[in-house]
């Protein structure tokens, strides 16, 4: 057959993209149960690692039951509302009033203490960036913190998925001397900010810091209620 | 059809060595410079791209050389876009099913190998006119030109920019002037910019060497 006639081009791109498309879908549909499990095994992992523990894929599931101990999910006034907190889908609350919305908390018992894990969910520069914070049951002192990213520049916005990075968070505090809710902030150099509320920014990656900042800011912001009611 | 040619003949291995010197694609072909400078501030990341660059055109130009004497001339273009692109989206899809975390760690290079201009210039510049296996030796070779100057770039870009190189700290901290040194990190390192710049200081380096490579 003519390789250049018109039949025979059009014949040839009709097969190529439904046999393209059958191997991708058949892929897709055929993995899909692997990436979900990998998907909520990451998840635990990263509740489980802003209380500062380090679970593997292996052991995340076994660790997240012994540790965790509650979950629920309040609203903006701090009262509890039905609901599985594992899987609220923030991005979808986030789109939603501050009333409205649905606030996962998980309880961690640490050595006989109570910490309380909040999920965060905002924007970085190239897609979501998101995290979870511990905070003691003083309800003011941060415990550990953990942050991901989707897309973030290796090197520059993606070290907030690093440990220096995150460890700056344990023990500054998210209420000012008056009580008043203060959050954190991600500062450059040439910013000042109470030293007790600060955090270092990441030098080529503004625009990640101060989303995070924002996140924080927001999501922490909307458990303003819950924070009072439990202090 | 003239004689059989052995698997590792001299014009075979030759296109496994070229690419790494006289004829590397980013150096001489000046393909692929746009990820060289997006994704090598550290080694890292530059090593998993080099990897994953190799696996990619390797597949590819088998793939197209394999289709070369039935896809028609007009849409030749497209169809290797849609060979490569298919690749890229199943290795992707592959990693985050059974290597979850090396796939968290490629994030968004995944995606950006299908805009790698290394890809559609050997496919259509090699693969279409050759067999698979000088195809395959092809793409391997242009992989390895592609990550060797990566990790060169990354090397200088990661030690000088933040003082460290797989992420491990080289410089003492109490070198650093903040802690009363005299040393400091080069900011303008880590930015794209100062990458083009290492890029051109090793094609001055390479054309210095070899002088055949100097056009008048």
């Amino acid at each position: 057959m003519d390789r250049n006639s018109n039949v025979y081009t059009f014949i040839y791109a009709s097969v190529m993209v439904i046999l393209v498309a059958a191997i991708l879908s058949f892929a897709a549909f055929n993995l899909k149960p692997y990436q979900a499990k990998n998907v909520e095994i990451e998840k635990k992992q990263n509740i489980l690692a802003s209380v500062n523990i380090a679970a593997t894929a292996v052991d995340a599931e076994q660790i997240y039951s012994e540790k965790i101990v509650n979950s629920y999910i309040v609203n903006s006034k701090g009262e509890k509302v039905d609901g599985d907190a594992f899987t609220v889908d923030l991005k979808k609350e986030r789109a939603k009033q501050v009333e409205d919305r649905q606030l996962p908390v998980f309880e961690c018992n640490i050595d006989g203490n109570i910490k309380y894990i909040l999920p965060l969910y905002g924007a970085g520069l190239w897609g979501p960036i998101w995290g979870y914070i511990s905070v003691d049951n003083d309800m003011n002192t941060i415990y550990g913190a953990t942050f991901d990213h989707q897309g973030e520049t290796p090197g520059l916005g993606a070290e907030i998925a690093t440990k220096p990075f995150q460890a700056q968070f344990a023990g500054k505090t998210i209420f000012d001397n008056n009580g008043e809710f203060y959050s954190i902030i991600v500062a450059k150099s040439n910013e000042t900010a109470p030293e007790e509320h600060k955090v270092d920014a990441i030098s080529g990656g503004t625009i990640t810091s101060k989303g995070l900042q924002k996140m924080v800011m927001d999501d922490l912001g909307a458990y303003k209620s819950f924070f009072n009611q439990k202090k | 059809m003239s004689e059989k040619e052995a698997l590792f003949s001299k014009k075979n291995l030759g296109l496994l060595s070229n690419p790494l010197n006289s004829n590397n694609p980013i150096t001489v072909q000046v393909l692929g410079i746009c990820s060289a400078l997006a994704v090598t501030a550290q080694l890292k990341p530059a090593i998993v791209m080099a990897i994953a660059v190799t696996a990619v055109v390797a597949f590819a130009n088998v793939i197209i050389s394999l289709l070369r004497n039935t896809i028609p001339n007009r849409i030749r273009i497209i169809v290797q876009l849609v060979v490569i692109a298919a690749l890229v989206i199943l290795v992707d899809q592959v990693l985050k099913a059974f290597v979850y975390d090396v796939s968290k760690q490629l994030s968004v290079f995944v995606g950006l190998i299908i805009t790698n201009c290394i890809l559609m210039g050997r496919l259509e510049a090699f693969a279409l006119g050759n067999k698979p296996w000088p195809s395959l030796l092809d793409g391997i070779g242009n992989g390895a030109g592609y990550g060797m100057i990566l990790v060169i770039i990354a090397f200088f870009r990661e030690l000088l920019g933040s003082g460290s190189l797989f992420g491990f700290k080289l410089i003492p901290e109490s070198w650093y002037i903040a802690n009363g040194g005299f040393y400091s990190n080069n900011g303008m390192m880590i930015l794209p910019p100062m990458a083009l710049v290492t890029v051109g200081v090793i094609i001055w380096v390479q054309r210095s060497k070899n002088r055949k490579l100097i056009e008048d």
